[in-house]
């Protein structure tokens, strides 16, 4: 895996024929195909076909197959800068790529953390040079991620900082919070926050409850995740600010959201695929790739979460990409690293929902690109004309299993290893350049 | 400009200046008036004179301060009141009984004048109940400092003629400035109209309640403004977390040149002091033909000598 695996730009104009167009804004659902001119969306519709020797555009049959935005991943976490073993920039790329995911957002816990502008011009460029898609970064809102001292929010975003969060670290000080919601509003920045009560969560290392006793593991209470979330919400009436939980992962914790929704606050959640799709029985017997913060927890939650998903109140789905080194996987449950690798398989374990009849598309889809594009200010995330070609082909029905060792991660710690999962992106394309094309072997 | 100016023409029915708060427009205005005299008067030759002979004015000063003791100091003494300057720097002990001690100590001493500084929000106005001599507020915390507002407005009317109608942008700190309270108050006294500029977290949550223009974008609140008052702001905001950083706070909400550019071309720069150089204001603005920083200065004597002159006139023979 060589960093210098780009792809050359083709702003060639092309035209993909032969599918289903599938704008989660807007709505639009029907055969067609679509031009891309100069990278972006040029046209749409059941009015663009196949029309061989009418005109020179290159022409891409995209086989009947399901065309959506590209996706956009609201939380990935590289090794890029300080841990290059785990991931970079561009292996993290080719990960997105491969899953239909045309935007990835970076999370700031690299070491350096991302808390100085230096370091968001370091991504930009970094990703500028090596990456496949579109990369933006998150910054820290506390100094090292330290929760005492508020970062240089303003020229953060002012060198390009999407949002800011401390990744997943919580600030525990609310007088801290309360100037970081307060500050931020200025700068029409959201702030993403990960909700762990750090005292009640302390030595926890998976859900409390049953499966914890159990297995003798600590436990960590959901009520860690909501008493914060609960604060935060407070923090939000009282300053006005934009708040966005990273990853909530309990009924509680979504009711809460839901009452300050009811309230006209400006708050807005996420919830990762793993807690939408796994539960803490997964775990098994100590297995390793399904620890990570949240923990997974109870069934119940679960459906919490993809009954939020369907109502709209959970806002976006993430991958929350966290690539670990095997080593660091291979340790006792209590002692190993959390985090689980998502990108790759975002789409398509998202499918599962669909396939399995909890979901409508439209819905699931909205939650990984129209969604993330609104709560961040960024273009894409539809297929509306004039708008960035960023697109993926999507072959909903294929079975397939995941095969770790095949992902374009440089880490293998997926949850997913072994698991036959049905659809995935067969085609992807950012500014109108294809990235990723499944090798037919594969497919 | 022989003769002295007087204080008989002015209304000013109060025993103590705790405030702008209370005033009306009118009492501010000939306050205001004398000053203007006696700022004229300050730049002849002959510039002592009788008017408090026989008085004496303490200056008690919990809060060092370099400019206002003097300020006062001088006013006195241009008036030939025996001036007295007590700083107590007190932190340690119990300020609420020490506080009263001190004045029932200073009362038995007879003073005519008290003119006192503490950094605790209320504390000049619990002085002056238990005192029988006149109390003058040269700043409790972060509440009021009604002589800085007042010097404040004469050294703008004696440029542009008058406040009402014009536009007064105040940037900076303004959630812990006592200067920008008084300022408020007396600048929508007398008809302005009064912007603010801070992040939010230097706001104060209900600014939207002090009947004034609120801005989080500094640009914005100096656009078209008659009048750039600049705040100091203190570095342990910074470690508070109020504010990032220098750089930041300098680059969103220090006044530069660039910034300035937004303003009328003949806007007025004021800073109370002292400023810090490229934290609020750049050293390019200070020190330019527009500022009027150390003519700030020059009217802080002339309006103490008014209000010295108004408030002993209240006082028994």
């Amino acid at each position: 895996m060589i960093a210098s695996s780009t792809v050359k730009r083709d702003n060639r104009p092309k035209k993909l024929v032969n599918a289903r167009l599938f704008c989660p804004k807007s709505g639009l659902d029907e055969p067609g195909g679509l031009r891309v001119e100069e990278g972006r969306i040029a046209d749409a519709g059941p009015h663009i076909r196949p029309s061989p020797g009418a005109d020179e555009l290159e022409m891409i049959d995209c086989g009947g197959h399901l065309l959506i935005p590209g996706l956009i991943d609201m939380q990935v976490s590289t090794g890029e800068p300080g841990e290059e073993h785990r991931e970079t920039l561009a292996t993290a790329s080719r990960a997105a790529a491969a899953g239909g995911v045309t935007t990835i957002i970076c999370m700031p816990n690299t070491k350096p953390a991302i808390d100085d502008v230096s370091l968001v011009d370091f991504i930009e460029r970094r990703a500028r040079d090596t990456a496949i898609v579109n990369v933006h970064t998150m910054a820290a809102m506390t100094k090292g991620l330290a929760g005492k001292e508020m970062t240089e929010i303003g020229l953060l975003r002012e060198a390009g900082a999407l949002a800011f969060t401390d990744a997943t670290h919580t600030v525990g000080n609310a007088q801290l919070m309360r100037n970081i919601l307060s500050y931020t509003k200025d700068f029409d920045a959201l702030v993403v926050h990960f909700a762990e009560d750090r005292d009640l969560a302390a030595s926890g290392v998976m859900n409390e409850g049953e499966v914890s006793t159990g297995l003798g593991l600590h436990g960590t209470c959901t009520e860690a995740e909501t008493i914060i979330v609960e604060r935060d919400i407070r923090l939000t009436e009282l300053t006005g600010g934009h708040y966005h939980a990273a990853n909530i992962s309990c009924a509680q914790s979504l009711h809460a959201i839901e009452a300050a929704r009811a309230r006209k606050l400006h708050v807005t959640c996420g919830v990762t695929i793993n807690h939408l799709t796994l539960n803490e029985n997964d775990i098994g017997s100590y297995r390793t790739y399904y620890k990570m913060r949240p923990p997974l927890r109870a069934e119940s939650d679960r459906q919490a979460m993809v009954e939020g998903l369907r109502q709209g109140n959970v806002d976006v789905i993430v991958s929350a990409h966290d690539p670990q080194d095997v080593d660091d996987k291979r340790r006792p449950f209590a002692e190993a690293a959390d985090g689980a690798l998502g990108v790759e398989t975002l789409l398509p374990a998202a499918l599962q929902l669909y396939h399995n009849g909890n979901i409508e598309l439209r819905p699931l889809l909205r939650a990984m690109t129209c969604r993330p594009a609104e709560l961040l200010g960024l273009p894409g995330g539809s297929l509306e004309i004039g708008g960035p070609a960023d697109l993926a082909v999507v072959d909903l029905d294929k079975p397939w299993r995941v095969d770790a060792p095949m992902l374009a991660s440089k880490s293998k710690n997926s949850p997913f290893d072994e698991r036959v999962l049905q659809g995935r992106a067969i085609k992807s394309f950012v500014g109108g350049t294809c990235v990723y094309t499944l090798s037919q072997s594969r497919h | 400009m022989n003769n002295p100016p007087e204080a008989q023409t002015v209304d000013f029915p109060h025993k103590h200046l705790l405030g702008i708060k209370g005033l009306q427009p009118a009492e501010i205005t000939s306050l205001l008036d004398l000053a203007d005299a006696e700022a004229d008067y300050n730049r002849t030759s002959i510039q002592k004179r009788d008017a408090l002979r026989g008085r004496t004015q303490i200056n008690l000063f919990f809060e060092s301060s370099t400019r206002t003791q003097s300020s006062f100091e001088l006013a006195g003494k241009r008036l030939s009141a025996d001036v007295m300057n007590m700083a107590l720097r007190t932190s340690s002990i119990d300020k609420g009984e020490t506080l009263l001690d001190t004045a029932m100590t200073l009362n038995a001493m007879r003073p005519d004048i008290i003119v006192v500084r503490h950094h605790a929000a209320g504390a000049v106005e619990l002085l002056s109940q238990r005192v029988d001599c006149a109390v003058i507020n040269a700043g409790d915390g972060e509440h009021e400092h009604p002589t800085q507002a007042l010097l404040d407005a004469l050294t703008i009317r004696r440029h542009k003629g008058h406040i009402e109608g014009l536009t007064i942008a105040i940037c900076g700190d303004v959630l812990h400035s006592r200067v920008a309270r008084s300022n408020i108050l007396l600048l929508n006294a007398l008809g302005a109209h009064v912007r603010v500029a801070a992040p939010s977290t230097l706001l104060p949550l209900v600014a939207d309640r002090l009947g004034v223009e609120v801005h989080t974008r500094m640009i914005d609140a100096i656009q078209d403004a008659d009048v750039v008052m600049m705040l100091r702001i203190q570095k342990e905001r910074m470690a508070a977390s109020m504010a990032p950083s220098t750089r930041e706070f300098f680059h969103f909400f220090g006044l530069d040149m660039d910034k300035l550019r937004r303003a009328r071309p003949d806007a007025l720069i004021m800073h109370p002091g002292p400023i810090n150089r490229g934290v609020e204001i750049s050293s390019a603005v200070a020190d330019s033909s527009r500022s009027l920083i150390r003519e700030q200065v020059e009217m802080g004597v002339a309006v103490r000598m008014a209000v010295l002159q108004v408030l002993a006139r209240n006082l028994p023979e």
